[in-house]
């Protein structure tokens, strides 16, 4: 149903499809997008299945496994890495119970690992769906797990 | 009716990530409490420039500068300063040179040598109020262009400007709209390359969050001189906050009729469009980054056909960087002479870095060509913290290369950064002291362009893969004889055969740091020493005698059960247990754990 409201907004041309994928991804309640969400598209859009598929699967903030509800994207550049997003990435893992790249078994965490988040200034940094959060040191870390745990956001 | 004081919120993503949104909700709250309403405005702004001085809020016109305010100062700033009229002190500016009070924001060292072009409404304005940027001038540029000049002296104006790309190549930017101009089509197109991707930069991101009608103005201009009517803006999707402020100032540029139908009743129409990536940095590629547009996978194609000749949808396109586009209202308003004094012999106007690292002051600082890269890190940068020494700076990112201290002197512009083996790149400055280990960093470097190579030349997807292995054997101790010289030959052919700017600069970082770090690529494979203590493999921990107080916190925390002894005995870490993880020095609170490396 969602789909189909989303495809509508569209004028079927096939330079919208990465504005359609992020959509259709976006209203997920787990963040991704699925086979029948492809041939969809695909479809409205006139293009052969595997154009749709090969797009998605290029960028890596199109995931095509479930996640959870908020994504963590733990940057971890040249800049953030000397600021020592390396040990914060630990606390991330210690705190959630997961790897890179996992979800947390009640849905509520997907771990990734991000290229430049463009706030260099503020490293080590990281996102969570659209906020970002700089500064990072393991009690403020510690803090922002809580609080979206708690609904706190 | 004027308001007797503007307080400024820098809401840029650095210091709405440190909570500035909710220390302007509160100072909202506190003025409102006192009902001061009338009298004091509350601005949110672009961003200001010092990071690290973050979040910061800027009250005129007394040109107070607050430091690091936390929504607990809210309510001191407000009774004291905006009630009272006396600033709060201990959240001002201090000098650390003088550790003076600095009064005015115009004295803060930070900004002493800027100028201030590209930058100029960045923190001055509300991004999200057209009739703020109108107001110092906004769209008068595109006027002037559309009304009173041709494309072509608009073209002239921008060639004697000397403008050239801001975004890595340099290459003039008169050129390139020329060649698209020349171009005979039905069709063309504005592209605006927004896709920041470059670690360590991030002037794009700030130019389009706190000043997004610079950049529309310039791209209609663009369009005008080239004979385009449609324009897209390609903005990465890990921005957001960028992304929402461009849509607003484009809607609010077209309900004003700045984009759109016969703008400034002309015969020039010109629409703009936002194209979101996906997270793929291989997309900053102009090539790669016109196929996403194109909604396809973005991977690059070779060049010829340059975008100029044939672009988005095969018809002739010119395509930009932000900052390139943000100097062009400034060059039609005071010419492009006016540009030209500035700078140096082959590199006009000024250029926006961005400081990250191991700096004192990060942030972003806009200096004239030629500025030297010491006054550029120590004059505005502060230098490192205390206790440290820059031992070298990455300029251009992972297509870049590192300077040393030697090299410090050099004169920023294009040509002398790629004589040294850097690049002026996007203008990202990471600042890296002797706690940097360089083999690693040029590792580091390496795993990052390995992981977003689109895998479609074979330079680039195997040739980087058998560097970064190299550098990871040198990096676990298992360096070989010849190692460096594989690694410079590697490199070397990759630059030569690969097929986008991807493949051909990445493996810059490592021939750079070969070429000033020689000894440190040399000390790991020889001596299996690390000297920076950052490759674990080659680190060994020993207790000092002298400072253990037997206090078994180190022996608890080690997970191997490598630490002998107990309460009141000395302990002693067994070496063929150890694994060199490294918690028995995190731990000890009297710091008797030694870092060894490359002494057996």
């Amino acid at each position: 149903m969602k789909r189909k409201e989303i495809l509508r907004k569209y004028e079927a041309k096939p330079d919208n499809l990465l504005y359609i994928l992020h959509d259709i991804q976006d209203a997920s309640p787990y963040n991704y997008v699925t086979e029948e969400d492809m041939e969809e598209i695909a479809d409205f859009l006139g293009l052969p299945y595997s154009k749709v598929y090969g797009t998605a699967t290029f960028y890596s903030m199109i995931s095509q496994k479930p996640r959870g509800k908020h994504v963590i994207r733990l940057c971890d550049s040249p800049p953030c890495h000397l600021m020592g997003s390396e040990s914060i990435l630990d606390i991330l893992k210690e705190e959630l119970g997961i790897d890179v790249g996992q979800t947390t078994p009640d849905m509520l965490f997907t771990l990734e690992i991000t290229s430049c988040l463009g706030v260099c200034g503020v490293a080590p940094a990281m996102m969570i769906d659209e906020e970002v959060f700089g500064n990072l040191t393991p009690k403020k870390l510690r803090k922002i797990i809580k609080d979206y745990r708690e609904g706190n956001v | 009716m004027a308001h007797r004081l503007n307080v400024l919120v820098c809401s840029g993503a650095s210091c709405i990530s440190n909570d500035s949104l909710k220390v302007k909700e509160a100072m909202l709250a506190e003025i409102d409490r006192l009902g001061l309403n009338k009298e004091i405005k509350v601005i949110e702004t672009g961003c200001m420039g010092p990071c690290q001085l973050g979040p910061v809020i800027l009250v005129y016109p007394d040109e107070t500068l607050y430091k690091k305010v936390q929504v607990e100062d809210v309510r001191e700033i407000v009774e004291q300063h905006f009630l009272k009229g006396r600033p709060v002190e201990r959240l001002m500016y201090k000098s650390p040179l003088t550790d003076e009070l600095v009064h005015k924001s115009s004295e803060v060292d930070y900004f002493q040598k800027q100028v201030k072009i590209v930058l100029a409404n960045c923190g001055n304005i509300d991004p999200e109020s057209i009739e703020e940027y109108i107001a110092v001038g906004g769209y008068e540029a595109l006027g002037k262009a559309v009304t009173e000049m041709t494309p072509d002296t608009v073209l002239n104006e921008i060639k004697i400007s000397g403008l050239r790309g801001r975004g890595g190549g340099g290459f003039p930017t008169h050129m390139k709209w020329m060649f698209t101009k020349n171009e005979k089509s039905d069709e063309k197109y504005v592209i605006c390359n927004a896709d920041e991707g470059d670690p360590g930069a991030f002037m794009d991101r700030s130019v389009i969050e706190g000043d997004p009608h610079t950049l529309i103005e310039g791209m209609a201009i663009a369009g005008y001189v080239v004979g385009a009517s449609k324009g897209y803006v390609y903005v990465r999707a890990e921005y957001p906050l960028a992304i929402e402020r461009l849509q607003k100032a484009i809607s609010q540029a077209k309900d004003v009729g700045f984009l759109g139908e016969k703008i400034f009743q002309s015969d020039f129409s010109f629409d703009l469009e936002v194209r979101v990536g996906a997270g793929a940095f291989v997309c900053g590629e102009e090539t790669a980054l016109i196929h996403s547009i194109e909604g396809k996978r973005g991977t690059p194609r070779p060049r010829p056909p340059y975008p100029s000749a044939s672009g988005v949808w095969g018809k002739p396109t010119v395509l930009n960087n932000v900052e390139t586009y943000a100097n062009v209202r400034h060059i039609i308003l005071n010419g492009g002479a006016w540009m030209a004094k500035i700078g140096t012999e082959t590199s006009k106007g000024t250029k926006v870095f961005a400081l990250s690292g191991t700096i004192k002051n990060t942030g972003l600082a806009e200096v004239p060509m030629g500025t030297t890269i010491r006054e550029l890190i120590y004059d505005i940068g502060g230098g490192a913290p205390e206790g440290h020494e820059i031992k070298a700076v990455q300029l251009g990112g992972p297509s870049g290369g590192c300077v040393t201290p030697e090299y410090f002197d050099t004169p920023i512009d294009y040509e002398s950064l790629t004589q040294l083996g850097a690049m002026m790149g996007s203008g990202g400055v990471i600042a890296m002291d002797e706690t940097a280990c360089m083999v690693n960093t040029a590792k580091f470097f390496l795993d990052f362009t390995c992981f977003e190579s689109c895998g479609k030349c074979t330079p680039c997807r195997v040739g980087l893969k058998q560097m970064y292995g190299l550098l990871d054997k040198i990096t676990k101790g298992e360096g070989e004889e010849g190692d460096i010289e594989a690694l410079e030959k590697l490199g070397n052919t990759i630059k030569t055969t690969a097929l986008c700017g991807l493949g051909q600069t990445a493996p810059n970082p490592v021939l750079s740091t070969i070429k000033y770090f020689r000894h440190e690529y040399e000390e790991h494979i020889h001596d299996k020493k690390c000297r920076a203590l950052v490759c674990k493999d080659l680190i060994s921990y020993e207790i000092d005698a002298e400072k253990c107080k037997a206090c078994t916190l180190c022996a608890q925390k080690c997970p191997v059960d490598a630490i002998r002894g107990q309460r009141g005995v000395i302990h002693v870490i067994e070496q063929e247990k150890c694994v060199s993880c490294g918690s028995c020095y995190d731990v000890c609170p009297f710091g008797a754990v030694q870092r060894l490396s490359g002494e057996n």
